[in-house]
């Protein structure tokens, strides 16, 4: 059985670093839906992807975070970005690849990535 | 439909995060001989009302206003009677909701636990305002991970910090294989 013992070793090591983190609220907020039909879709897997991506790449500005049903099931998994002063982008149909890709090109490269986004369902 | 009964698990979870609960209790008991798997998830949420209560698996239902049907509920316990099993709800405004549900997992209908660890991560991690109680039981072997404990020990350290993060996934899956007696 693998017990806590370790946290304390982390805690240990982490004690210099507390403080670090900036304010987030005027930082960038991904969103991902987490009700039925996100979930249903493969939403786990997705959200997974964005906190680890976002946590190893050490984004101090960007908060993942889940929320309920969007409202357009059919198109989940969905994934807000809102940037500050920026329109909302929506990410659908997503998967853990795709979340990879955004973290890289759209978070960390400040370009959206087109192809997976709402809009271009309709062109 | 959700294809795992730990995607369920996800899914009827979030109810009791929206509850408003500051402390919630999931389990999942498996035995073996029995070809029997409980899961439980407790709150101390705000609880239902007796209509609330009385519609809870009518999918027409919700209390959302996003749109007009509400699946969650009525997926689980539709998933656990198509194994023979059940599904058990009780709830009191202002003191919380608890649910149970029974699969019979020889049933050819019974779909996977599925990837449980991953599940439970991300509840925890996801929500580390809320504190959580999580017991997975196989046959007569047990843990029991208390996320208030977790937090005694790293105080106000978040976890979502990376070493945090991994140690949790790494407790929840070594934990289970110990317990699935796969090591």
């Amino acid at each position: 059985m693998k017990s806590l013992e370790e946290l304390r070793a982390i805690k240990e090591r982490m004690q210099g670093q507390i403080g670090v983190r900036a304010d987030n609220s005027k930082g960038t907020r991904v969103v991902v839906g987490m009700a039925t039909c996100g979930i249903a879709s493969g939403a786990r897997p997705v959200l997974n992807k964005l906190v680890e991506e976002v946590h190893e790449r050490k984004l101090e500005n960007v908060t993942v975070s889940q929320t309920g049903c969007i409202g357009l099931c059919q198109f989940e998994p969905i994934v807000e970005v809102f940037e500050p002063g920026k329109e909302k982008i929506t990410y659908i149909k997503m998967d853990a690849d795709k979340a990879r890709v955004v973290v890289e090109k759209h978070l960390m490269g400040g370009t959206p990535v087109a192809e997976y986004m709402l809009e271009s369902e309709y062109r | 439909m959700l294809r795992e009964i730990s995607l369920n698990i996800l899914d009827v979870s979030q109810n009791s995060i929206a509850s408003k609960a500051s402390l919630i209790e999931i389990s999942v008991e498996i035995d073996t001989r029995r070809k029997e798997l409980v899961f439980e998830i407790k709150d101390n949420g705000c609880g239902m009302n007796e209509e609330q209560l009385a519609n809870v698996t009518d999918p027409f239902f919700t209390s959302r206003t996003t749109r007009k049907v509400g699946l969650g509920v009525p997926f689980l316990k539709q998933a656990a009677e198509a194994t023979g099993g059940s599904f058990e709800i009780q709830s009191q405004v202002g003191v919380g909701t608890r649910i149970r549900t029974l699969f019979h997992t020889g049933h050819i209908d019974c779909m996977p636990l599925g990837d449980i660890t991953e599940t439970i991560w991300s509840i925890v991690t996801m929500n580390e305002a809320l504190d959580f109680v999580y017991t997975y039981r196989c046959d007569d072997r047990e843990f029991v991970m208390d996320t208030r404990e977790i937090r005694a020990i790293i105080g106000d350290i978040s976890f979502l910090t990376p070493e945090v993060s991994k140690f949790i996934h790494n407790y929840l899956e070594e934990n289970k294989q110990y317990v699935d007696r796969k090591e």
